[in-house]
């Protein structure tokens, strides 16, 4: 586990190395991450995290519960509040410690959790990638599904049987991604290839966890 | 598009670039590396589209080649194209001269000249 930000997609765009390749990037605002809370093993928690807020709120559209909450951390009101768990209380960082795109260096490779694009009710060949059926010469059943199961034995249709339904709109880990360039003054990462999403959408970056962490900065 | 991002589209655009349009013959100087070494190669012809905008605009040039019709898109802001040429402005009414396509022989690389037009 490590310390990530939140942040919101805002587009892709393309950028030429040194070489003159193009690389295709999308643009993640992390401006405005701010620690709300730092919680810690040895101390009532009992556990290693610190709470991480994102994206301004009016201060009137606040309970007053939570507003507390946010002016006990020292932070302005936000809309998003996530959890960066630690393996350690000496991993934490000060509560008044600024988290900004430099947590992440170009090079590095990060895991981007996002919420996917709705697609609304679909079939099993987009839901599900069934081959389908051919459309012509006599067949009738271009896009079905097919069979669902056998008759008496078992005599039922097993769980988790892949039909059509509800596409979209779910929690998805874009695993192992490279940051291209990191750029504190604009707030922005820009991460190489595509994230989960629409623009505007909120998204998670951390470092990668099936890849090696850059060395010590 | 956000602001950030034209912002950041604008950095990588390249600030001089020669005036040439869709109709002009060009030679088009292009990087090409080759090992360690890096050379100039060029590609001449006539600039038959130009299409896109900011960081994403980009040009077909074609040609003749061995009798053989040779179309290259380039994009604008590409370190690789180091520098367009214009040898010789042409005048034309479209935007895509995709009728060159169609064309054999010497009318396939004709396209009317400036002066012959404003004469």
């Amino acid at each position: 586990m490590a310390i990530g930000l939140i942040g919101k997609k805002l587009g892709m765009m393309k950028v030429y190395t040194d070489k003159g390749e193009a690389i295709a990037v999308t643009v993640v605002d992390v401006s405005g991450n701010s620690i709300i809370q730092v919680k810690q093993k040895s101390g009532k928690d009992g556990y290693s995290a610190i709470q991480v807020g994102y994206g301004d709120q009016k201060e009137f559209r606040v309970t007053k519960p939570l507003l507390g909450h946010f002016k006990k951390g020292g932070s302005a009101p936000k809309k998003v509040i996530k959890e960066f768990r630690v393996t350690g209380d000496d991993q934490l960082p000060a509560a008044d410690a600024k988290l900004d795109a430099g947590l992440f260096s170009a090079g590095q490779w990060v895991d981007v959790i996002g919420t996917t694009k709705g697609k609304g009710f679909q079939g099993v060949v987009k839901r599900w990638n069934f081959s389908g059926q051919p459309a012509t010469h006599g067949h009738m059943m271009h896009r079905r599904p097919g069979s669902i199961g056998c008759r008496l034995t078992p005599g039922l249709v097993w769980k988790n049987q892949k039909m059509p339904g509800h596409d979209g709109v779910e929690r998805v880990t874009t695993q192992n991604l490279k940051v291209i360039q990191s750029r504190p003054e604009d707030g922005v990462l820009l991460i190489s290839g595509a994230i989960p999403g629409n623009k505007g959408s909120i998204v998670v970056v951390r470092p990668a966890k099936k890849k090696p962490a850059p060395a010590a900065k | 598009m956000s602001n950030i991002i034209s912002k950041l589209e604008a950095e990588q655009t390249k600030k001089e670039i020669a005036s040439f349009h869709v109709g002009d013959t060009v030679k088009v100087h292009t990087r090409v590396i080759e090992g360690d070494k890096e050379r100039i190669q060029i590609f001449a012809g006539i600039v038959i589209a130009r299409k896109g905008t900011s960081l994403n605009e980009a040009f077909t040039v074609r040609k003749i080649s061995y009798g053989e019709g040779v179309e290259r898109v380039f994009p604008l802001h590409s370190p690789k194209v180091a520098k367009i040429e214009v040898t010789k402005p042409g005048r034309v009414r479209r935007a895509r001269l995709h009728y060159l396509r169609g064309r054999q022989g010497k009318d396939a690389m004709t396209v009317k000249d400036v002066v012959q037009n404003d004469a």
